[in-house]
């Protein structure tokens, strides 16, 4: 029992990391109805700026909250540019244009960040420092669930639980829904929608550079290709939840997690990720909008 | 920035063989291929490959080259994977190098070799592992200057059974050529202690994953009283850390691929009491230090991966090129099975299956912040 | 053209990009050996790249909409896009065709071995995207996972080849086939699915099958690979390295013609029909009477079935497998191919997979920064020439003028 109760607070700590990067992947999907490969990137860019301000900062002999704080602004700042940025220079113009341009420009851009980070800075592994300390008060709890990943589940929650109320109660949430309802429509009725299409690259952009700090801290280590691997799991993950809903990508990622961490403990994590994108198929073939998604209905 | 230095040192180099060649007699120069990743997220591993034969070169070529004749370096970026690595091995093939130095990964090797074998070339890595390269007996042109992994996991093995006196071992590894190949046989070697020690636990973790903590729990649960792990020093921080953080007390022995400073760095405090076996220590050996200041004054950086390795490549094919007089494959192999050289790794020559007689593995240790060696 | 105002503007954008850039380009710290270095001329080279960027940006989007005013004006005619020039006079094409052709056809005898080598890696890839050129470009069904189905033929080879001894020219159809089977293995489930769902799955799907070769020792050998497959032979004779890489040379340019000959063929008929409309419009399609699932079927079968057959080629090519050949990057690359000369349109993408294969190779200085180029190729093709260098020209269907009247009448 205790196995699985161990392997249980894996698999929440691996799922709510997933759900810290799922959840900007969801909310550009739900908004403009775009799968945004560069996220993936954006969260790997937030840690690497987190890395530099941190170790910039300590080198200037800041206290550890200072840094603590300064970093999560500098990296959610920078992050939120870069989302911004890849927004007008590789989506916007194609606003209009067939579905498959946008998705193969987000490719491209997420291709083109990647190696943009590997030239500008290091192909090698690069240690992250240990931003949040083991609190003494989770020491009991060690063998279980550490401090970090207790900051993480935390984290997402909050940040869950702050957007569906931005989304749901906010001006700019009611913006937001009649954008993704009807872009045109919408404009009609005075929403500046490319305002509403920048802010919500920005929030995505920023929730994953707190991820990104956040996550580093975790593992202790980054390089210019955590984006990728990390992208394309939490994006299952928001696939898997229903693109689109937000507590679809939330859910999504932890049943990614709890699958992933009782394939290893149960059966060989030689093939944990066959299993989590079998997992994938399978669902889609069920449920082709994922758990939470609505089944959009094409009408001529 | 770094193209531009490469290209500065082929200059000074091109100027410098010109420059002697003008007062020497001119003989055909010999061409050393220099084969490896020089580019992508590899290229760590490769370009010391590349400094090191270019420093070795430069002092030859300043004594006035072998035999009267100058040596020229062709260098060429493999990206370490196989297709690219024909594509290289031809190029060095169709400007007719006499002898080439690499390559650096395994896969890459492999895919290269037949190509100079039936060329007729002699190859030697600083660098491939992979213990069929030599036991295979398919490529009777090839040579290194490093230990098989199989004799890397033997160290490790060893160790562990006869003075850890662990009986439970956890193998895991990273999936790769590398890691899964070395825990593979650590595994067949403890099958085979005779009961001495067994495998509780054999799996493989995803690199670049976000968490391993499942497979830490798998460890915990499996008993295991010490970990063998194959693989880099990423995946091994990260376990390490993991198991540390769950307050586990299980012996962490690993690899050449861990033996890196910036596992310690990485790490920290976690990496405490971490054994990984590597190269004996080779510090002392005046070939070792003097190699190593030309690169620091050169450079103005500590070398880095496989770099004494390559030194020994290179001085030991162009001290086989210089002893046997002439280009030919037959004579040069002749030379590295019978007569010693002097290298960083002391004096060295090559076995039957290409292997060279000498460069071992010893075990090191974490301890206050260094690798220190264990007696 | 540039007015004051736009270079206004166009100094806010550089400053912009010099802001979004200075943690990355500027600072590069060590945190082990707890240093910074500064580096100050970088902020110049992204200043001075954002600025000529948007200016050129800007020209290029001015002078377009002067054009599409004149043209409404009509003071000028619609210039005809000099692909399809290049395509629709015979006058120009056929001595082109001819001295390419004949180009080609002696490259192997002037050129090194090494030269000739390359070029064989580059016309696989010429396969590789005519046959990706069918899924994404013609059906528009986004494939990330193409690269599975060019595996599943170099392993078939590979593995056929040590169990049972099977020679190369038994194994290319049975590759192809394989790697057919394979595609509607993986079709049936997920073509129901929308396009970007499409997208994702197949990605998965080139991850499981990687992971499957890298795992299952006993079948695959896992990530050490399969080294020693034998080149293709020639009536028995043991060739020489520069020979053998002659012959294949020779045996490419077969595949591509006979590939370009089966695609040309296939986009003209029926199923080529269907495939553009299903393109454009599933359900018009369906309204149609198109059966979709077949019609994607076939799409996603015909396109494995290259990628299968390439690759047999290029485990001949390599006589060495490992699953580390067959990563995501590499579908990303053909995809790049596909966009890039344009989907649908078969000499694009001859065009430019040898573009985008010769390029890295000749020009090494500039190999670290290949996948950079690659990135900003897609995107900026996609921003400024989504048909891609040499646009696909559709094929128009007109009634003569003198059924028309009747057809009217009826």
């Amino acid at each position: 029992m205790d196995y699985f109760v161990e392997l249980f607070f894996s698999g929440l700590t691996r799922g709510s990391i997933y759900a810290l990067i799922a959840l900007g992947y969801t909310m550009v999907y739900g908004i403009i109805g775009l799968i945004n490969f560069a996220h993936g990137e954006i969260y790997m860019i937030g840690a690497f700026t987190a890395l530099i301000t941190s170790t910039v900062l300590s080198i200037f002999g800041f206290p550890l909250p200072a840094i603590v704080i300064l970093t999560l602004l500098a990296s959610a700042i920078w992050a939120s540019a870069y989302g911004f940025t890849v927004e007008k220079l590789a989506y916007q113009p194609l606003r209009n244009a067939p579905r498959l341009s946008p998705l193969i420009s987000a490719i491209g851009m997420s291709m083109f960040l990647q190696n943009y980070v590997l030239l500008a800075q290091t192909s090698d592994f690069l240690p992250f420092p240990a931003l949040i300390p083991d609190f003494d008060f989770m020491e009991p709890y060690a063998g279980f669930i550490g401090s970090s990943d207790m900051v993480i589940l935390v984290t997402t929650t909050v940040v869950m639980l702050l957007l569906t109320w931005l989304i749901k109660f906010t001006r700019t949430g009611k913006a937001m829904r009649a954008t993704a309802q009807d872009r045109k429509m919408a404009m009609l009725v005075g929403i500046n929608v490319d305002n509403i299409i920048s802010i919500t690259f920005v929030i995505g952009s920023a929730l994953a550079a707190i991820g990104g700090l956040l996550i580093a801290s975790h593992i202790g280590q980054i390089n210019f290709y955590i984006g990728f691997i990390a992208g394309i799991k939490a994006f299952t993950a928001a696939v898997l939840g229903g693109i689109g809903s937000i507590p679809g990508a939330v859910l999504g990622s932890f049943i990614l997690g709890l699958t992933e961490s009782f394939a290893t403990g149960y059966v060989s994590s030689d093939y944990e990720d066959v299993f989590a994108f079998s997992l994938l198929v399978l669902i889609l073939i069920f449920r082709p909008a994922g758990i939470l998604g609505k089944a959009s209905i094409e009408k001529v | 920035m770094k193209m531009h230095h490469k290209l500065l040192t082929m200059i000074t180099a091109a100027a410098l063989t010109a420059g002697v060649a003008s007062g020497a007699m001119a003989a055909d120069p010999i061409k050393i291929g220099v084969a490896g990743a020089h580019s992508g997220d590899l290229a760590s591993y490769g370009l010391p490959t590349v400094k090191a034969a270019e420093l070795v070169i430069k002092d030859i070529n300043a004594k006035g080259g072998i035999n009267g004749a100058k040596v020229e370096l062709l260098v060429e970026d493999d990206v370490c994977k196989p297709e690219v690595a024909t594509n290289t091995a031809t190029k060095l093939v169709s400007q007719k190098v006499n002898v080439v130095i690499g390559h650096i990964c395994s896969g890459a090797t492999k895919a290269a070799l037949p190509i100079y074998r039936d060329a007729g070339v002699i190859v030697m890595s600083p660098s491939a592992t992979n213990p069929d390269l030599t036991q295979s007996g398919d490529y009777p042109n090839f040579y290194r200057t490093i230990a098989s992994d199989d004799a890397q996991a033997r160290t490790e093995v060893d160790f562990a059974i006869n003075n850890l006196k662990v009986k439970k071992i956890a193998v895991i590894h990273d999936k790769g050529d590398y890691g899964k190949g070395l825990a593979e046989f650590a595994k067949k070697f403890i099958e085979q202690s005779g009961g001495k020690a067994e495998v509780v636990l054999f799996e493989g973790v995803t690199p670049g994953a976000v968490d391993y903590s499942a497979v830490v729990q798998k460890i915990k649960r499996s008993g295991a009283e010490a970990v063998i792990f194959g693989g880099y020093h990423p995946e091994a921080s990260k376990i390490v850390t993991q198991i540390r953080k769950k307050r586990m007390k299980t012996t962490f022995i690993s690899d050449d691929g861990v033996k890196d400073d910036t596992f310690i760095k990485v790490a920290g405090k976690n990496a405490e009491g971490v054994y990984a076996t590597g190269p004996a220590d080779v510090s002392s050996n005046p070939l070792t230090k003097k190699y190593r200041d030309k690169h620091q004054k050169a450079y103005k950086a500590e070398p880095g991966a496989f770099f004494d390795n390559a030194v020994a490549a290179t001085l030991a094919l162009t001290n086989a090129l210089a002893k046997a007089g002439s280009t030919d494959s037959a004579a040069i192999a002749k030379v590295l099975h019978t007569q010693d050289v002097a290298t960083p790794f002391g004096d060295i020559r090559f076995d039957k299956k290409g292997d060279a007689i000498g460069v071992g593995f010893s075990m090191y240790q974490v301890k206050d912040g260094k690798y220190v060696q264990v007696q | 053209m540039i007015s004051f105002k736009d270079i206004q503007k166009g100094l806010l954008v550089s400053l912009w990009f010099v802001f979004l850039t200075f943690p990355l380009m500027v600072i590069k710290v060590n945190p082990i050996e707890r240093v910074i270095t500064w580096r100050w001329q970088n902020m110049g080279w992204v200043a001075l790249g954002s600025f000529c960027y948007y200016l050129a940006t800007k020209i290029y989007k001015a002078r377009k909409l002067a054009r599409q005013q004149q043209i409404k004006l009509g003071l000028i005619k619609e210039r005809v896009d000099w692909g399809q020039r290049l395509l629709s006079e015979r006058k120009i094409y056929l001595p082109v065709l001819i001295v390419v052709g004949l180009g080609f056809l002696i490259f192997p005898l002037v050129l090194s071995t090494y030269q000739t080598n390359i070029m064989v890696t580059a016309l696989m890839y010429v396969v590789l995207g005519l046959g990706l050129n069918i899924v994404v470009g013609v059906a528009g069904l986004l494939d990330l996972g193409y690269v599975a189905f060019y595996a599943v033929g170099a392993y078939s080879y590979a593995l056929l080849n040590m169990h049972y001894g099977l020679g190369f020219w038994t194994v290319l159809p049975i590759g192809g086939l394989l790697a057919a089977s394979f595609g509607i293995l993986l079709g049936f489930p997920v073509l129901r699915l929308r396009g970007d769902y499409l997208a994702i799955v197949t990605l998965g799907f080139g991850e499981i099958i990687r992971l499957i070769l890298e795992n299952w020792n006993s079948f695959s050998h896992g990530p050490s690979g399969i080294s020693n497959i034998p080149r293709p032979g020639f009536l028995g004779l043991h060739l020489s390295l520069g020979h053998s890489i002659t012959y294949m040379y020779y045996l490419m340019i077969l595949m591509v013609l006979f590939t370009i000959f089966v695609v040309n063929r296939l986009q003209n008929s029926r199923i080529g029909r269907a495939w553009f409309a299903l393109r454009e419009d599933e359900i018009a399609c369906q309204a149609m009477g198109i059966d979709k699932t077949r019609t994607k079927l076939t799409a996603f079968a015909l396109g494995a079935t290259w990628a299968g057959m390439v690759g047999v080629i290029f485990a001949a090519k390599t006589t060495f497998v490992n699953p580390a050949s067959f990563t995501f990057l590499e579908s990303a690359i053909i995809l790049c191919i596909v966009v890039l000369g344009g989907m649908g349109s078969i000499i694009g993408v001859i065009v430019a997979a040898l573009i985008l294969i010769l390029m890295p190779e000749y020009l090494r200085a500039f190999s670290d920064y290949r996948m950079l180029v690659f990135g900003a190729v897609l995107v900026i093709m996609m921003v400024f020439r989504p048909q891609g260098i040499i646009a696909n020209v559709r094929r128009t269907y007109k009634i003569p003028d003198a059924i028309k009247p009747k057809l009217s009448r009826k």
